[in-house]
């Protein structure tokens, strides 16, 4: 799974255990903590964006981040995986502990490509490089120091079956990814992030460019994948969180409102702003 | 609910609007045709003045005293050579610095600074490059009166226009391409020399090509070297009989200049001479064309390849 650090460091501490997890897909039982934020803070300059987050993301489970737009869903996505170090003054207070290596992810001292190397990330839009289908998803590899012929054909079909996209795909790995339609796209997307076979996936708003029909192959897909990754996805669409996930965190102005159970969060929220939002009555 | 105007009011005008539109289609037409066809007529004219010195020989032949015997051979060749040097000084550096502001430099008054000054250097007059070249290139590092000397002049003097070229293509390569490189845990550099740069060529050898068809009729800077008017002999050849078969004598050589044959020809008071002249520019002018043509396919073709 790991495929920067070593392996074999010894787990530092025994991550807090879940609540149970009340899902009728499978069993109650309590899940590991894959990562958790605790009293994350985010600025972009001076402008405070995330506000005392404490979250924990259960392990091979799929959390959605919910709330209105600006309420900085995408922003605490994207310290997962420090894309914010790409801009100037961003700063970040407080922790993301990733288990089981117990690495703050957001410390000082981590490498923010370090991160990025373990966990993979889907965008809003579909955005495949304009090279090769096979390319595509080889490239995360290729970056790994992987250059044998066989290994990445294996690895790339693999990455592209995980995606349900290699029978689309099989007969045209040569031709240009910009071929394929928005739905396939992202689908590439998502098959280029699993072939570094990440520990978390982050999905931002994942379906907000695509029709209905590739909608429902891309959250078929998010449920298949759970078993293998641990994912975090954030989405405008309450259905799609209520269909997709395990948990789900409703935040509002940089902050954490509340945190549960999906099935708990959609039919019996203890509070009133989460309660509001999912009734449609503001967001 | 009454409206604001009656239909009539309403048609009227609309018509008067669209009227409007119309005189602008045919001004802006008026306007584009007459430039495009004062440029025709130059290039006719020249052809038609220089029409009996056209031919093999005249390509083929040195500048001589009989103006019937005299060609271009030395001033193209010369033009060829420099723009060889031009070409491979402006384009690493230029693409360099280009990568660096875009890419790399922190946004701070320093680069502000920086940035600004590289958009004025494209608007200092050519000659104080040439004077410039003349105290650094010839005199202070010895390099003399040269094809070497005068490449370099013409890449400092195209270097605004490559690094602006470049930065713009740099920056319509999409947020999100290099967000994705990077979301895989490339570094910087990865990014830029898999991903930006690949997906900008186009852009920047457009940039390239219209700095060195601007470079191409320069007159001032290499005449301010020390270019000379009357050359009766060939700079070595760059490629050689035997290993490593690259010769790099021709850097060093004297040398001269389309530009500057056509100049000299223009001062003669021979009117023999002024047929050449026109025969040398209509070649210099269809040199330039044909560059800006090279560029208008080779972004197309990147454009037809890559389409966001």
């Amino acid at each position: 799974m790991n495929t920067t650090t070593d392996i074999a460091a010894p787990r530092a501490e025994t991550p807090p255990a879940l609540a149970i997890v009340m899902d009728e897909r499978q069993p109650a039982r309590a899940t590991p903590a894959k990562a958790v934020a605790e009293k994350l803070d985010f600025w972009y300059g001076a402008n405070h964006a995330l506000r005392n987050i404490n979250l924990t993301i259960p392990e091979n489970q799929v959390t959605a981040l919910i709330g209105p737009s600006g309420c900085g869903k995408s922003t605490f996505l994207r310290c997962f995986n420090r894309m914010h170090d790409l801009q100037p003054e961003t700063r970040y207070a407080g922790s993301i502990t990733l288990y089981p290596e117990n690495v703050n992810l957001v410390g000082k001292g981590v490498d923010p490509i370090e991160v990025r190397m373990r966990i993979g990330m889907v965008f809003q839009k579909p955005n495949p490089f304009p090279k090769t289908v096979f390319e595509n998803v080889a490239y995360g590899l290729r970056l790994r120091g992987v250059n044998n012929r066989t290994e990445l054909a294996e690895r790339v079909e693999k990455a592209l079956r995980g995606a349900a996209i290699w029978d689309e795909v099989k007969d045209r790995l040569g031709d240009s990814a910009l071929a394929l339609s928005g739905g396939q796209m992202q689908r590439l997307c998502i098959a280029r992030a699993l072939a570094t076979e990440p520990e978390i996936l982050l999905f931002d708003e994942p379906t907000s460019a695509l029709d209905p029909i590739a909608t429902a192959k891309i959250e078929e897909l998010i449920t298949e994948l759970r078993s293998r990754v641990t994912i975090l996805i954030v989405t405008h669409n309450m259905q799609q969180a209520a269909r997709v996930s395990d948990f789900t965190a409703f935040m509002y102005l940089g902050e954490l409102v509340e945190v549960d159970a999906t099935s708990k969060i959609f039919t019996n929220p203890s509070k009133k702003a989460t309660e509001d939002y999912i009734t449609g009555r503001y967001g | 609910m009454a409206a604001v105007m009656t239909l009539e009011e309403l048609r009227a005008g609309l018509a008067w609007r669209k009227n409007l539109d119309k005189v602008f289609v045919v001004l802006g037409l008026v306007i584009l045709l007459t430039c495009l066809g004062l440029l025709a007529l130059l290039f006719l004219d020249l052809v038609r003045d220089g029409g009996p010195r056209f031919g093999w020989d005249f390509l083929t032949n040195f500048p001589s005293r009989k103006a019937e015997r005299a060609g271009i051979l030395s001033a193209w060749v010369g033009t060829s050579m420099i723009m060889l040097v031009t070409m491979l000084v402006a384009l690493p550096v230029g693409v360099a610095a280009a990568i660096y502001l875009e890419e790399y430099a922190p946004k701070n008054w320093f680069t502000g600074i920086i940035e600004i000054n590289v958009t004025n250097l494209a608007g200092v007059p050519s000659i104080v490059y040439g004077l410039l070249a003349l105290g650094l290139f010839v005199y202070t590092f010895g390099l003399g009166q040269s094809v070497l000397s005068a490449g370099l002049t013409l890449a400092l003097l195209i270097l605004p226009i490559v690094i602006v070229a470049t930065r713009e293509a740099l920056r319509a390569v999409p947020k999100a391409i290099r967000e994705a490189a990077y979301g895989l845990g490339a570094t910087r550099w990865e990014v830029t020399k898999d991903h930006v740069l690949p997906y900008s060529t186009g852009g920047i050898l457009t940039g390239l090509i219209l700095g060195l068809s601007r470079a191409i009729g320069e007159t001032a800077p290499i005449i301010t070297i020390g270019a000379l008017s009357f050359i009766a002999f060939l700079p070595p050849s760059p490629v050689g009989p035997e290993f490593p078969f690259l010769n790099f004598e021709w850097l060093r050589s004297e040398f001269t200049a389309m530009p500057i044959q056509i100049f000299n020809w223009v001062s003669r008071p021979d009117q023999a001479f002024q047929a050449n002249a026109a025969a040398a520019a209509a070649i210099l002018l269809a040199m330039t064309l044909s560059m800006n043509a090279i560029a208008i396919w080779i972004r197309y073709r990147f454009r037809k390849k890559i389409n966001w």
